[in-house]
């Protein structure tokens, strides 16, 4: 199954947030081996040279490690990966009140949805 | 980044039109190249004379250091528009005519890649579809190991789930060393498996960027801003 790309965005930034994600959940653990560019360049059908710019992305800010002899690797540094959840967590939520708000909502008024909403999945 | 092929000056000419007009063009190595522009934009004019198909008014290309011939040709693996094998030949004599004509072909890759995709070793030609003779025949030249694929309209006629499984079998099977140009107008199916495009508007090249220029320039897809720079 090809991976959902978006087409306004650069592609390896996405490559790069979706790796990131995986990473987060778990897919790929603390330590875990990487897939080769190749084999993940097949699995998200998009251009090899592509997946490898977003590794080198991922490798520049710490996420992934490149070994000489096992290849690369996730970070073992689990302070590095919540750090990334949590931007990756402010991020959702400031593009969530950008669109309510752009619906019309106050904060106020968003807020109380929320615990609503939260009320009703309880 | 080493060149693979170098295109200088190249015009062709039928009477009065130029088709191609003095056109200029690097191909690196290692790259995934879309040749993208409106019909009769020179596309396939372009396409035959770098197979040495059609011989050009003016100007120069050079593929490994090569004009196009008989060196070339060994190096290059050509789709073109139109089929050329014969109606009644069976799936795998064609095979084995590719085996014994090219030196880089590779008889396991090909069958490999007609058994994932459910297609009959003995059925003759004549009695498959237009979709399944096309894959048939991309089949045929990627089962090549070539420096450069050229491709003119691969997947036209291709379902979608053949079409993801072709574009798979392009990125995992081209060595880093080969480059593919492919010309084609099913963009947005392929923009993600690409490098490089080139748009071509009236014999020349208009512009030649990566995919992830465009994207973060103009924030808008190669599809879309096809559209755009070619809206009629």
């Amino acid at each position: 199954m090809a991976w959902n790309l978006n087409a306004d965005k650069p592609i390896y930034t996405q490559l790069v947030e979706i790796i990131q994600t995986q990473i987060i959940s778990g897919r790929y653990k603390a330590g875990d081996r990487l897939p080769s560019v190749r084999e993940l360049a097949a699995e998200a059908s998009v251009n090899p040279n592509t997946m490898q710019k977003a590794f080198a992305e991922l490798e520049r800010n710490g996420l992934i490690v490149t070994q000489r002899t096992s290849g690369r690797t996730v970070t073992e540094d689990i302070e590095l990966i919540n750090q990334t959840q949590a931007h990756l967590a402010e991020e959702c939520i400031n593009n969530f009140f950008q669109t309510m708000k752009e619906l019309g909502y106050s904060e106020k008024e968003i807020l109380k949805l929320i615990e609503k909403a939260t009320e009703e999945v309880e | 980044m080493e060149t693979l092929a170098e295109i200088k000056g190249l015009t062709k000419s039928y009477g009065k039109t130029l088709a191609v007009n003095n056109m200029n063009l690097i191909i690196p190595r290692g790259k995934i190249i879309g040749l993208l522009g409106p019909n009769g934009s020179g596309k396939t004019t372009l396409i035959k004379m770098m197979n040495g198909l059609l011989t050009p008014t003016a100007g120069s290309i050079s593929i490994n250091g090569c004009a196009p011939g008989i060196t070339t040709k060994a190096r290059i693996a050509y789709l073109p528009e139109r089929t050329y094998l014969q109606d009644g030949m069976r799936v795998c004599d064609i095979v084995d005519y590719f085996s014994d004509f090219y030196k880089d072909f590779n008889r396991n890759t090909a069958f490999t890649m007609l058994q994932s995709l459910n297609i009959s070793f003995t059925a003759r030609l004549k009695t498959l579809s237009k979709g399944t003779k096309e894959k048939v025949q991309l089949i045929l030249v990627m089962s090549r190991n070539a420096d450069l694929y050229i491709l003119d309209e691969p997947i036209a006629g291709v379902d979608p789930a053949a079409r993801d499984y072709i574009l798979k079998t392009i990125i995992s099977n081209y060595n880093e060393n080969a480059s593919i140009l492919l010309s084609t107008h099913l963009i947005s199916d392929i923009e993600n498996v690409l490098d490089e495009v080139i748009f071509i508007r009236d014999g020349q090249v208009m512009a030649h960027l990566t995919v992830d220029q465009i994207r973060e320039e103009y924030g808008r897809s190669v599809d879309s801003y096809f559209r755009e720079v070619f809206a009629c």
